[in-house]
């Protein structure tokens, strides 16, 4: 449990850094970390299908798509660093006293509170879920990732009029 | 449900909500929109732990997991897509500030 609580808060202060970052390529890697804290946390919690697809594609390929966009990206100026660090600190200043009192509020308001979720574990396999129980989704997904092909085509289509 | 499996969803509920606001605060004050995807990942993230948490609670692991991979694989997609969004942006205006695509407002 300990351990669990540990990764938590790993994640959480990734999340954090992700935010505070004032280099964007700090930002996705900060968040690569988040992807793989909510990985670990996957295999604790007996899910290991879904913590590979989200080590492999949230924290590779992701990350990978956030650093290409940003070395498309014009960098910051060292000498505007500083100045830019600064405003950051001052916007995002009341992001943790939000965190620190919803936090408190939280462990109030959870604690005692008595949560009953039905169990409704019939099906134990998990491929016989995905390909026979979830048919559907995967149609759909078959489809946005077509969509999405095309999108990405269409995007970065040179202008063929000139 | 069993009392272990209780006291695991109070554990994980706070942390979850956190990140969520961490996110919707990442979207709400930034206008550089690199950033925003950044902030769109994290509220992702903060949903496919809710989704993995109460499929191992409710002792539904199979389902939890079907649900996350699907979720993963969009996902991917709508992040590949708003990058190449955002670099035609980058190329039309010169710069990734979400104030200057206001061509289109009535």
């Amino acid at each position: 449990m300990n351990l669990i609580l540990a990764m938590l808060v790993i994640l959480i202060v990734a999340a954090l850094m992700v935010v505070f970052s004032s280099r964007l390529l700090m930002g996705a890697i900060s968040l690569a970390v988040t992807s793989i804290m909510v990985t670990l946390l996957m295999f604790k919690l007996n899910s290991p299908f879904a913590a590979v697809f989200e080590l492999s594609i949230c924290a590779g390929l992701i990350t990978v798509i956030f650093i290409t966009t940003i070395s498309f990206v014009k960098p910051v100026a060292e000498e505007d660093l500083l100045e830019i660090r600064k405003r950051r600190i001052k916007k995002y200043m009341a992001l943790p006293v939000i965190l620190i009192i919803a936090g408190v509020v939280m462990s109030f308001v959870i604690k005692p509170m008595i949560l009953a979720l039905p169990a409704t574990g019939q099906e134990t396999n998990f491929a016989n879920v995905l390909w026979n129980l979830r048919q559907v989704d995967i149609l759909g997904q078959a489809i946005i990732l077509l969509v999405g092909v095309f999108g990405i085509v269409v995007l970065f289509k040179e202008g063929q009029k000139k | 449900m069993s009392a272990t499996n209780v006291e695991i969803l109070k554990i994980f509920i706070p942390f979850i909500i956190l990140l969520l606001i961490v996110g919707f605060y990442y979207i709400l004050a930034t206008r550089n929109l690199i950033r925003i995807l950044l902030g769109v990942e994290i509220i992702t993230k903060a949903a496919l732990l809710a989704i993995i948490v109460v499929g191992y609670v409710t002792n539904n692991i199979p389902l939890a997991q079907s649900l996350a991979i699907i979720m993963i694989i969009i996902e991917v997609f709508v992040v590949a897509v708003a990058a190449g969004i955002i670099i035609q942006i980058y190329k039309r205006t010169g710069s990734v500030d979400a104030r200057n695509i206001r061509n289109l407002r009535g």
